[in-house]
């Protein structure tokens, strides 16, 4: 894992707030007149964004929740540099 | 009846607040006898509208109108609608608004604010607003829901009389750091049909602004502006139709501000029975009501959408547009090149080809006054 990355601070930006939805089961990103649907891992992932986690410590309470999971650094790094390529985060 | 997981859930409430509103654009899409509807609903029958939505899922709520700033309980509207979980927009021409209503709406929870406008320049905008004052104001007002945070959506509504702007219009958008921006050619709904003449751009109009919006994609593409320029095509111009709300009843849900429940802001225009919020729970008008189950589906459509392979992906068009063209409201939507009835688009593009732009006498403003006229046929 890049040293710089896990030191980071992840914060979702203005234009979106994160929701658990009931009714979809699942959670949502909503911006304005728009929903983004996310998928299990991206929500667990995104759940942790509070702007207060660094990316390593959201990294190991994942690992902590899910321990039979393998490989959990990568994807969630992954997953950052792609929400933040869809503007969804900023990391700082 | 389809059954309650095929029909969908009403993931987007737009609540129309009131009809009321300063501005009088000639491309509203409020129905021409406005000032022929019941009372508003009370702050209390909205909030509960809120509540039963929510809990249909709904998600989304937009308060819209006329103009929702008129509603001196907005605040309370908003307030409530954000403690029940919805993502709150706030879609107004900003008139009425004052930085102190920006901050309480913000502190209330209001989580974003579209702002319209006419033009981008000011003699034209407050022309068509039929209003003296309304540009500054807008500017003033964008201004404002930056300085405070929100996201914002800035909407233009194109046409003939103002397209050919384009440049300066995304200029203004740039200088106003908008998120989004809806450059929407106008559609052809309530006024904006009777005014269809004076609105319609020409295709040349429409290509040159088109490109020019392209071009300017890919300018501030690489000058690394996230601002995003959603162009609107007006369906006259397109050889198949919209899927109109995503479908009829599948997921949007509006509320007239006397409480009537329609499948989309247009359909009270149709000849179907649409049931008030007074008399019915959300829940029943959404699963069970004759209006919204009419045209979910597809066993009610003819040919030659019924045999049609594009049919799950359009849905036949808009119900609205094949009543007004046509007549008949189950019709295959004219804009569909299939349609036995696509004469009435191309007529009307050659029709307006040529046409060159008039004066502003030969528009009529939207307000109460004209409304009338209507509310009495």
């Amino acid at each position: 894992m890049s040293a710089l990355l896990s030191d980071k601070i992840p914060t979702i930006n203005a234009m979106f707030r994160l929701q658990w939805e009931e009714a979809q089961a699942c959670f949502v990103l909503l911006y304005p007149e728009g929903m983004v649907q996310l998928n299990g891992p991206a929500g667990e992932i995104l759940s942790l964004v509070d702007g207060q986690n660094s990316v390593a410590q959201i990294i190991a309470l994942l690992q902590k929740k899910f321990p039979e999971a393998d490989d959990l650094a990568e994807d969630v790094l992954a997953f950052l540099r792609e929400a933040q390529q869809n503007q969804w985060l900023s990391l700082v | 009846m389809s059954t309650a997981a095929e029909i969908g859930r009403p993931l987007w409430l737009l609540a129309e607040l009131t009809y009321r509103c300063p501005l009088q654009c000639p491309y509203c899409s409020n129905p021409l006898d406005y000032a022929a509807a019941g009372s508003e609903l009370t702050t209390e029958q909205w909030l509960k509208v809120f509540a039963e939505g929510r809990k249909l899922g709904a998600v989304q709520l937009g308060f819209s109108g006329g103009e929702p700033l008129v509603r001196q309980d907005l605040e309370e509207l908003i307030e409530g609608a954000r403690k029940l979980g919805y993502y709150t927009n706030l879609i107004t021409s900003g008139v009425g608004l004052d930085p102190d209503k920006v901050a309480r709406f913000k502190a209330a929870g209001l989580d974003h604010i579209q702002i319209s406008f006419q033009a981008s320049d000011e003699s034209v905008n407050n022309m068509l607003a039929g209003s003296e004052k309304a540009f500054q104001q807008k500017m003033h007002m964008a201004r404002e829901v930056k300085a405070q945070g929100y996201p914002m959506v800035l909407n233009f509504v194109t046409h003939r009389h103002n397209i050919d702007q384009i440049d300066r219009i995304i200029e203004l958008c740039v200088e106003l750091q908008a998120d989004f921006v809806e450059l929407a050619t106008c559609q052809y709904y309530g006024w904006g049909y009777q005014n269809r003449d004076w609105l319609m751009p020409t295709q040349q109009q429409l290509q040159h602004a088109e490109a020019r919006t392209q071009a300017w994609r890919e300018k501030l593409s690489a000058s690394g502006s996230t601002m995003k320029l959603i162009f609107v095509t007006p369906d006259y111009y397109e050889e198949r139709p919209k899927a109109c709300m995503n479908g009829w009843g599948s997921m949007f849900l509006t509320v007239a501000p006397d409480g009537v429940a329609l499948p989309c802001h247009s359909a009270r225009m149709l000849p179907l029975s649409f049931p008030s919020v007074l008399d019915h729970s959300l829940e029943d008008i959404w699963y069970q009501s004759e209006g919204f189950n009419h045209f979910r589906g597809d066993s009610w459509m003819p040919e030659p959408c019924a045999s049609c392979d594009e049919k799950d992906k359009d849905f036949g068009g808009c119900r609205c547009q094949a009543y007004m063209l046509t007549g008949d409201a189950s019709n295959t939507d004219p804009v569909c090149s299939k349609s036995p009835r696509h004469d009435l688009i191309t007529g009307a593009r050659k029709q307006h080809a040529d046409l060159i732009a008039s004066d502003t006498d030969t528009f009529l403003y939207r307000n109460s006054r004209n409304s009338r006229l209507f509310s009495q046929k």
